[in-house]
């Protein structure tokens, strides 16, 4: 594990500053995701991953901290002067990678650039209205509507230099009708912990450290080296032959067997992915023996196919004991969440059977189950399980599995009868995700995710009052509520939150997230 | 010959039509890029607008239209995924497999080469026969357990060769070689065994049975007669006319290779153009797919027409049948 | 090649003496036969003799996932070769999985040949304008790799058909995509044989008697080219069960709930490392035997048949 093999990743070019950095650089941090980031540009797409790495080179205004609590970031405070006008005041003698001065013009280039009409990214900071500079070091931003959660979605909007997105035309995010490359896509200039070295799509992207970081840094890092390895035997093969030293994620099945290695460890955490079936409640059903009626429309079916799947099988089965079962659509961390009324009851297929019965099905039926095949952790495993328990009860379920994409587009398209769905509630991490996305009537920007057209009034109220209420506590007690009603109604059959599945080398320290994206500016190297 | 020349060419051009149609229409259905651009919580709205930016509610035949200009003029539009030109993206990665397949064929001929010739030379014997099954081993193990074999052995077991990645590369204009550096060569050696392994048996039973033939042949016997050692039979009179053959075998192999090289770039996170487009498939990314699969058509194509070509200059004859 | 009057009797000649007395004599190709034999015989009365049906979801129980092999430690006895993550019987499922495979091989050659000696026959007899078109064809099905032919064909019915097609039609578009890939060499082969025998004099006595072109063709000189079809057939089957494990590892095969032995070493490599080891060895062992086996075949069969290697 010499010089050789830390240089190993192909960094193109300058063999002897490779060479001295490489040496200087006791600290090196090799690590390996299953995907390539997407680009380097922050306004160009929302891929979790790619904003997780990117954290590193941008800033907000705002971050959460490691439990995913909002803290100040680039701007030191904030207050709301009006319900719709909210004043941030910004950090005063932060410097950008290339040496420009951070200031309020930045803010404003940026956050008009990330709601531009052709950005990509405009959904995730969805009130805003416009943004005005006060002074140097004052931005305003003011909003279409009060909205509560403003600040959570703030933490995924990065902060760009305006002089330098100007001196390379990139003040607009990528345009897919111009057809043009971006600047920004393959080069970058914020104000984080790292600073970009050099990237190689596919291959490797190098960070170093920003000596000139504005926070005290608790890390011990001088360089980070990232690759992709999309195949899982191979990010496993290098992480325990030593030639990375951080893999994400890493497959359930073979936790053990890196526990049992010399020399690498796995890190698994509860993260927020709750994972969920949608049901389609329209009039028909697409893939079912049954043309005349949809059983799913019928609370006691949806209750049936609910008890009769058997989490806590799955869970030691196929999550080998590390995902969290769930009777509610949202994890612990998230606003809204309530324990007491997160109790899953024993899987119960008499019940179930009897629950079929009552609402004259007692013959069962046939119904399609729609699952990607490598968006979720085992997603395809616990779809054939699932199928698998259903048959006990006469429910006969035509499992289709396919790459996520063409998943998504089937489901989304609403051609799907039961389908699954994994809801982080990302970036809002707020109650409120779920319920405007995945529970509300489809229509006027709501329930985008709700292609089976559940629908309920009661829901829908409560939704729109949630969206305005200021009041922490009142807001809170709402969200909860409504939790409650889709669960007694099972509107969504919650199955499990996802574990977090990371593996390091010895002596590599890496605080886990919730929300699946490492803080390597927390990490350390003995 | 003019004529005939003309002739091939319009040929290829209308093959790369045919290949452009398949691309384009395979891709239509491969998915929707929409929802896999966009953040979750993006409205049916927002979708549509997309869709419309990406040209993807115009008629199918327009779309093919602009993809065939575009084609033509090398532009096949911005990745969904990187947000890149994509002929840049391709211009990227076109080293790393041109690498990989160059390496694997050296292997590949260093290795069947020697064991055509020995098979040829001693056709019963042990050695011979063992070389023979042990060449249909290799035929008949599917690469992709291979390659995991040997990432297994000689990465996690020996710790002696790197498991994925090219190493340190060194950029000499566009083209980033990782012939230059130890590491470079190092990480080359499993992907390139097991792409070679395949043509190894190929290349093998060729020379073989070109060599059998040519020893049969009367020039080998008026060699004899004429008192040369068997030494010089065989490597200065039998090889030389074995090889030529060969060379073109393996000169067509080269664009299947090519295509092989998806399987070997994915299992080794290769970073050359077949893993560009296995993930491009994965993220339903149209333009890189389009791009790529045009391009190795052209590969083929071309390939194949100089060696048409090549053997039309050589052999006047067949300009009677054409 | 000999003049013979009556050709067919040289290929019975040829069964006769030469090609059994290399059978008898290689240990090798006795091994092989052997071994496809088992295999295809396993694979074909699978329904009979699998000790479970691992494609009926509702006997399976996640409570029998992962079991070992029968001699390895933990062992179940139910399962021979152990059970997979949703607790099917590895054995029963190679069993199936082969079947499968076997299938798309045999069925795909079958079509791929039958396409391809006609076409070649026409092309060979008649030349001109059919024979230049279907030459052109075939130029261009062997300028690409089989397997991105095969990629490409695949796609593009998949696209042509609805989705909720395509797991039950999965096989048909395996068998379509490799018989389009590979019905050329046929037809080639085929065809230059046809366009040697028509001149020979017993084709030319045929035509003076009268007889009609198609049963010139497949009377006269379709006994006379078999031999290089068998040839390339044998060896094509190996091809064809290589080619459909490599479409399904890619995941454009057949899907897990009806896997061949492709998908299953698909789904068992992702456990390479977990040390659930039968999963993945077994269907492999099988695959690589089992392709190894034919290939041999192809190779005793083609060095017998043809009497410039002798």
């Amino acid at each position: 594990m010499t010089l050789t093999t830390r240089l190993k990743t192909g960094i193109a070019i300058g063999a002897l500053t490779t060479l001295l950095a490489g040496a200087a650089g006791a600290n090196t941090l090799r690590m390996a995701d299953s995907s390539d980031i997407a680009a380097m540009d922050p306004h160009s797409m929302t891929e979790s991953n790619t904003i997780g790495f990117l954290n590193h080179v941008y800033e907000g205004l705002v971050r959460y901290n490691q439990d995913l609590e909002v803290e100040p970031a680039l701007a030191t405070s904030w207050e709301f002067v009006e319900p719709t006008r909210l004043r941030f005041s910004l950090r005063e003698g932060v410097t950008f990678h290339n040496g420009n001065p951070f200031t309020a013009d930045d803010v404003v280039a940026s956050l008009e650039r990330a709601a531009h009409e052709s950005s990509p990214v405009k959904s995730n900071i969805p009130s805003m209205a416009s943004v005005e500079k006060v002074d140097d070091l004052t931005v305003d931003l003011i909003l279409t509507g009060p909205d509560p959660i403003v600040l959570n979605y703030l933490t995924n909007i990065h902060i760009l230099d305006r002089e330098w997105m100007e001196e390379n035309d990139a003040l607009l995010p990528a345009d897919m009708r111009g057809g043009r490359e971006n600047y920004a896509v393959a080069n970058s200039n914020g104000t984080g912990p790292f600073i970009l070295e050099s990237r190689q799509p596919d291959a490797s992207t190098v960070l170093t450290v920003n000596e000139d970081w504005w926070d005290e840094p608790q890390h011990n890092l001088t360089r980070i080296e990232f690759s992709p390895i999309g195949s899982d035997a191979t990010r496993i093969a290098a992480l325990l032959s030593g030639e990375l030293d951080f893999i994400m994620p890493a497959p359930l099945q073979d936790i053990d067997r890196i526990n049992r290695s010399d020399g690498a460890k796995a890190i698994i955490a509860p993260a927020l992915r709750t994972i969920m079936l949608g049901m389609n409640q329209t009039e028909k059903l697409h893939n079912s023996n049954l043309t005349d009626a949809n059983p799913l429309q019928d609370r006691r079916v949806r209750e049936a196919l609910w008890r009769a799947i058997d989490m806590e099988l799955i869970r030691k089965k196929i999550m080998r004991d590390m995902s969290r079962n769930s009777a509610l659509l949202v994890a612990p961390p998230v606003p809204g969440y309530d324990a007491a009324l997160d109790v899953l009851p024993p899987a119960d297929a008499e019940k179930a059977k009897a629950l079929l019965a009552e609402a004259g099905y007692g013959d069962g039926f046939e119904v399609g189950l729609d699952c990607p095949n490598s968006r979720y952790v085992n997603d395809e495993e616990i779809c054939q399980a699932i199928t698998s328990m259903w048959s006990r009860i006469g429910v006969k379920a035509n499992l289709s599995s396919q790459t996520p994409s063409k998943h998504f587009e089937k489901v989304l398209g609403g051609g799907s009868d039961v389908y699954m769905v994994g809801w982080a509630t990302l970036p809002m991490l707020d109650t409120y995700s779920v319920l405007s996305a995945l529970l509300h009537t489809p229509g006027e920007r709501m329930g985008a995710w709700n292609p089976g057209r559940y629908s309920n009034a009661e829901l829908d109220a409560l939704t729109a009052k949630v969206a305005v209420e200021l009041d922490t506590d009142k807001r809170t007690a709402m969200m909860t509520e409504a939790l409650k009603i889709a669960r007694d109604d099972v509107a969504i059959i919650p199955l499990h939150q996802q574990p977090l599945a990371w593996a390091v080398r010895d002596g590599v320290n890496i605080p886990a997230a919730a929300d699946n994206k490492p803080r390597l500016w927390y990490a350390t190297i003995d | 010959m003019i004529a005939y020349v003309l002739r091939r060419l319009m040929q290829s051009v209308l093959v790369m039509l045919a290949v452009a149609l398949i691309a384009f229409s395979m891709f239509r259905f491969i998915g929707d890029p929409v929802n896999s651009m966009l953040p979750e919580n993006a409205s049916v709205e927002d979708r549509q607008v997309l869709r419309e930016q990406l040209g993807l509610d115009q008629p199918v035949t327009t779309q093919f239209a602009k993809f065939v200009t575009g084609a033509v003029q090398g532009e096949f539009g911005v990745s969904y995924r990187n947000k890149r030109a994509v002929s840049e993206m391709i211009a990227e990665r076109l080293p790393a497999t041109l690498e990989l397949v160059l390496a694997a064929a050296v292997f590949a001929l260093l290795l069947g080469v020697p064991m055509g010739i020995y098979a040829a030379l001693h056709p019963k014997g042990f050695l011979a026969n063992t070389l023979n099954v042990a060449s249909l081993i290799g035929i008949s193990v599917p690469t992709f357990v291979t390659g995991i074999l040997l990432i297994l052995i000689f990465s996690v077991w020996l710790n002696w060769l790197p498991s994925f990645g090219r190493g340190q590369t060194v950029d000499i204009g566009w083209w980033s070689t990782g012939f230059l550096t130890v590491s470079g060569l190092k990480s080359l050696i499993l992907p390139a065994v097991m792409l070679g392994l395949f043509q190894v048996t190929l290349i093998m039973r060729l020379v073989r049975a070109e060599m059998m033939e040519v020893l049969r042949s009367d020039f080998v016997r008026f060699a004899r007669a004429r008192g040369l050692s068997n030494r010089a039979v065989h490597f200065g009179h039998a090889l030389g006319n074995t090889l030529m053959p060969v060379i073109t075998i393996v000169g067509l192999q080269l664009g299947s290779m090519i295509a092989f090289a998806i399987i070997t770039e994915t299992v080794f996170q290769w970073p050359g153009m077949g893993l560009l487009f296995i993930q491009a498939v994965s993220f339903a990314d149209i333009p890189v797919m389009s791009a790529y699969l045009v391009l190795v058509a052209l590969v083929f194509v071309a390939i194949n027409m100089i060696v048409d070509l090549l053997y039309f200059a050589i052999d006047p004859r067949l300009s009677v049948r054409a | 090649m000999s003049l013979e009057a009556f050709p067919q009797s040289r290929l019975a000649a040829i069964i006769e003496s030469d090609l059994f007395y290399k059978f008898r004599t290689s240990w090798i190709t006795v091994g092989a036969f052997v071994v496809t034999l088992v295999i295809v015989l396993a694979a074909v009365l699978a329904p009979w003799i699998a000790p479970h049906d691992p494609f009926d979801v509702s006997t399976l129980s996640l409570w029998d996932s992962e079991l070992p092999p029968v001699w390895a430690e933990g062992g179940d006895p139910r399962f021979l070769l152990g059970t997979d993550n949703q607790g099917r019987d590895v054995f029963s499922a190679i069993l199936y999985g082969s079947r499968i495979s076997l299938a798309v091989g045999f069925v795909s050659v079958a079509f791929a040949m039958v396409i391809g000696i006609v076409i070649g026959l026409v092309s060979g007899y008649f030349g001109g304008a059919i024979d230049a078109f279907f030459m052109r064809i075939a130029d261009v099905m062997l300028s690409f790799p089989t397997i991105l032919v095969a990629l490409l064909v695949s796609g593009i019915v998949r696209g042509a058909l609805p989705r909720e097609m395509h797991d039950s039609a999965a096989l048909i578009v395996l068998v379509f995509a490799i018989t389009v890939t590979t019905w050329v060499q046929y037809a080639r082969t085929v065809r230059s044989s046809t366009m040697v025998e028509r001149s020979r004099e017993y084709v030319y006595a045929a035509q003076l008697v009268g007889r009609k072109p198609f049963a010139i063709l497949f009377s006269h000189i379709l006994p006379n080219v078999m031999g290089p079809v068998l040839v390339i057939a044998t060896i094509n089957l190996a091809m064809a069960i290589l080619i459909e494990a490599t479409l399904s590892f890619l995941g454009v095969g057949m899907p897990p709930t009806n896997p061949s032995l492709g998908t299953l070493i698909r789904v068992g490599n992702e456990y390479l490392f977990s040390g659930v080891w039968w999963v993945v060895i077994f269907p492999s062992l099988t695959l690589v035997a089992l392709v190894l086996a034919v290939n041999l075949l192809g190779d005793w069969l083609r060095d017998a048949l043809n009497p410039k290697l002798r």
